[in-house]
C-alpha cells in the first residue's frame, strides 16, 4: 500500500473538517462564549461551508496546492475575528508547501502541517500553554513527525496526531489565556476549554478519517 | 431587546445605506462595506483608512472626509472587517503616496489589518505603512495579554494624522506623528450599563443598578474592578488617576482633554464629567489646550464614559486645529 495521498482525499479531508464543525457548532461557540465572544461556532462553520461551496467550483483538477490557496483565502474572507486569519494562513501555508505536486506524500503532508503551524506562530505570535489553538496543533504535528519517522504509516501516525490533538485540546483546561480576548479575564480564563484548540483537534480528526 | 431596527442581521447595511443617503460629500462601497471621501483617491496625498468592528459610532465612518481618514471599513457589530475590505479600502484611496492603516488593538483586527497590507503589497505594490493604538491603560497587565487595547486615543490620531497627510507630508511622516500621539495619550473608561448587540439580543454583560464597571472596554470586555455606583467627582478621580500616573504626565504638561460618551450617556452628564476632570486636572498643574466633549468612540448603547488625554506640543496641536470636514467632527472650514 502507497501512503500517497489523491487531491480527492484532500479535498474529502476539508469537507469532514466542515461536516465535523457543523456538528459541533454549538459547542464551539458555548465555550467561546465562556471565555470569548461566543462567536468561533458560527465563525468556523459560516467559513467552512463557504470553502466547500469554493472546492466544488473548483474541482480536484486544480491540484493539491492551489485548492488549499483557495480554501485559506475563502477562510480569510469569510471567518473574520482572530479565527479567520489564522486558519486562512494554515490553509494558505499548506497550499504553498504542496505547490503544483500532482499526487502528494505523506512527508508532503507533515511538511504542510509544519508549514501550516508556523504560519499560525507567525501570525498569532502563540507560544506554548497560552491556551491557544497552539496548545493542539503544535503535539499533533510532533506526533505525526515522529511516528512517520518511526515507520508507522500515514494512517497509524494521523491515529497518534489525532490523540495528541485531543490530549492538547484538553491540557487548555487549566491554562491562563495569555493570546486574544480571553487574556483580559485573566484568572477567569482558568478551568475553561479554548474554542480554538477544539476546532483544531476536529481538523486533525478529520485528517484521521479522510487521508488514510 | 428595544431598538430602532428592522432585522438585527441588517443594520450594519442598511446603516450604510443610511450614510450614504445623509452625506452627499461621502462614498459608500456597499459590497466591501467601506465609506470612503467622493475625492478618492487624492493624488499625491497619503491615504488614511481605518476600520473595525461596528457599533463604535462614529467611530470610524462618521470621520471620513478632509482632514481625516479617507476610508473606513465596517465590520459586523463587535467584528473585524476582513482583509478584503481593507485591501478594497486600500487601492481606492491610494494617490500614489502610501497608506496608512489605524488599527485599534485587538487581536482580530490587528491580524486581518496586518494579511490586508501583505496582499496589497502583494497585489498592487502598494506601500502600507500601519500604526496601532493601545491606549487603554485598564489592562495593567500588557505581557501576559494581548496587550492594551485601542480606545480614546485612535479618535486624536485620526484626527491628528489626517491633517498631516492633508499638509502633503509624506508616509513615513504621517505614520511618525500617529505614533507620537499614541505614545503620549492615555485612557481609561467606565461602564455604568450594558450593551446589547443587535444578534445577540440580550446584554452583553449583567450590571447591578448600584454598581459599575471600571475599565471596561469598548465591546464589554472585563476591566480593572466592579466597583458599586459613585458620584461624578469620584468617578472622575477613579478614571483620571491612573490615566496621570501612566504615562506620566506631570505638572506644566499640556493636553489635549477628551470626555467621550460610550453611546448611553447624555451630554449633559458628559459636561459634568468634564467639570470634575478639569479641575483634578488643574490641581496637577496639567493645563487644558483644547477639549472635546461628546460620544465619539461608543459601545453601542453602554451608559458610561471614558477619558482621553493626550499630552500636547505645538505641532499637535496646529494639527488638531487644522481644518476637518467629517460628519462626527468639523471645524475651520
Amino acid at each position: 500500500m502507497t501512503d500517497d495521498v489523491t487531491t480527492a482525499a484532500l479535498g474529502a479531508w476539508v469537507r469532514q473538517f466542515a461536516v465535523l464543525v457543523a456538528a459541533e457548532r454549538d459547542h464551539l461557540t458555548e465555550l467561546d462564549s465562556a471565555i470569548g465572544d461566543a462567536d468561533h461556532g458560527t465563525n468556523m462553520d459560516r467559513g467552512l461551508k463557504a470553502a466547500v461551496a469554493a472546492l466544488d467550483e473548483l474541482g480536484v483538477e486544480a491540484g493539491a496546492g492551489p485548492m488549499f490557496s483557495k480554501i485559506g483565502m475563502t477562510l480569510v474572507s469569510t471567518v473574520g475575528g482572530a479565527s479567520g486569519p489564522l486558519y486562512g494562513t494554515l490553509f494558505l501555508r499548506i497550499g504553498t508547501t504542496f505547490g503544483d505536486t500532482p499526487t502528494v506524500t505523506a512527508k508532503q503532508v507533515t511538511a504542510a502541517l509544519r508549514a501550516g503551524l508556523e504560519g499560525v506562530v507567525a501570525r498569532g505570535k502563540a507560544q506554548a500553554e497560552d491556551k491557544t489553538m497552539y496548545d493542539a496543533l503544535a503535539p499533533a504535528v510532533d506526533a505525526l513527525d515522529s511516528a512517520l519517522a518511526a515507520g508507522a504509516g500515514l494512517g497509524e501516525a494521523l491515529k497518534r496526531a489525532q490523540e495528541a490533538a485531543d490530549a492538547g485540546r484538553d491540557a487548555t483546561i487549566p491554562m491562563l489565556a495569555r493570546k486574544g480576548r480571553a487574556s483580559y479575564l485573566g484568572e477567569r480564563s482558568v478551568g475553561h476549554q479554548d474554542p480554538g484548540a477544539t476546532s483544531v483537534a476536529l481538523l486533525v480528526a478529520a485528517a484521521a478519517q479522510t487521508l488514510a | 431587546m428595544k431598538k430602532l431596527i428592522n432585522d438585527p442581521n441588517d443594520v450594519v447595511a442598511e446603516a450604510l445605506l443610511g450614510v450614504e443617503a445623509a452625506h452627499a460629500d461621502l462614498q459608500v462601497d456597499h459590497a466591501n462595506k467601506i465609506i470612503y471621501r467622493g475625492d478618492a483617491p487624492k493624488t499625491g496625498k497619503v491615504g488614511l483608512i481605518s476600520g473595525g468592528g461596528s457599533g463604535h459610532e462614529p467611530l470610524h465612518g462618521g470621520f471620513v472626509g478632509l482632514g481625516m481618514l479617507d476610508a473606513a471599513c465596517a465590520g459586523e457589530v463587535f467584528t473585524s472587517p476582513v482583509p478584503d475590505q481593507m485591501l478594497a479600502a486600500t487601492k481606492l484611496v491610494d494617490g500614489g503616496a502610501g497608506v496608512l492603516h489605524v488599527v485599534k488593538n485587538y487581536t482580530g483586527d490587528v491580524m486581518n489589518f496586518e494579511m490586508a497590507a501583505e496582499m496589497a503589497a502583494a497585489e498592487t505594490g502598494a506601500r502600507v505603512v500601519s500604526v496601532v493604538t493601545d491606549d487603554d491603560v485598564a489592562v495593567e497587565d500588557s505581557t501576559w495579554t494581548a496587550g492594551r487595547r485601542g480606545v480614546g486615543v485612535t479618535v486624536l490620531l485620526e484626527k491628528i494624522a489626517g491633517a498631516a497627510a492633508e499638509e502633503g507630508r509624506d508616509l513615513d511622516a504621517v505614520a511618525d506623528i500617529a505614533r507620537k500621539v499614541n505614545a503620549q495619550g492615555r485612557s481609561m473608561g467606565v461602564a455604568l450599563s450594558s450593551c446589547t448587540v443587535p444578534a445577540a439580543g440580550s446584554p452583553t454583560f449583567e450590571l447591578g443598578d448600584d454598581e459599575m464597571e471600571l475599565g471596561v472596554g469598548i465591546h464589554g470586555e472585563p476591566g480593572r474592578r466592579r466597583v458599586p455606583l459613585a458620584p461624578a467627582k469620584e468617578i472622575a478621580e477613579m478614571l483620571v488617576d491612573p490615566i496621570l500616573s501612566d504615562l506620566p504626565f506631570g505638572s506644566g504638561d499640556s493636553v489635549i482633554a477628551f470626555v467621550n460618551g460610550l453611546g448611553g450617556t447624555p451630554l449633559l452628564e458628559l459636561y459634568v464629567m468634564y467639570n470634575e476632570v478639569s479641575k483634578i486636572l488643574s490641581k496637577h498643574g496639567v493645563s487644558v489646550a483644547r477639549s472635546l466633549v461628546g460620544s465619539y468612540i461608543t459601545s453601542l448603547e453602554m451608559a458610561g464614559s471614558s477619558v482621553t488625554l493626550l499630552r500636547v506640543d505645538d505641532e499637535l496641536l496646529s494639527l488638531w486645529d487644522a481644518p476637518v470636514r467629517t460628519p462626527a467632527l468639523r471645524w475651520g472650514i
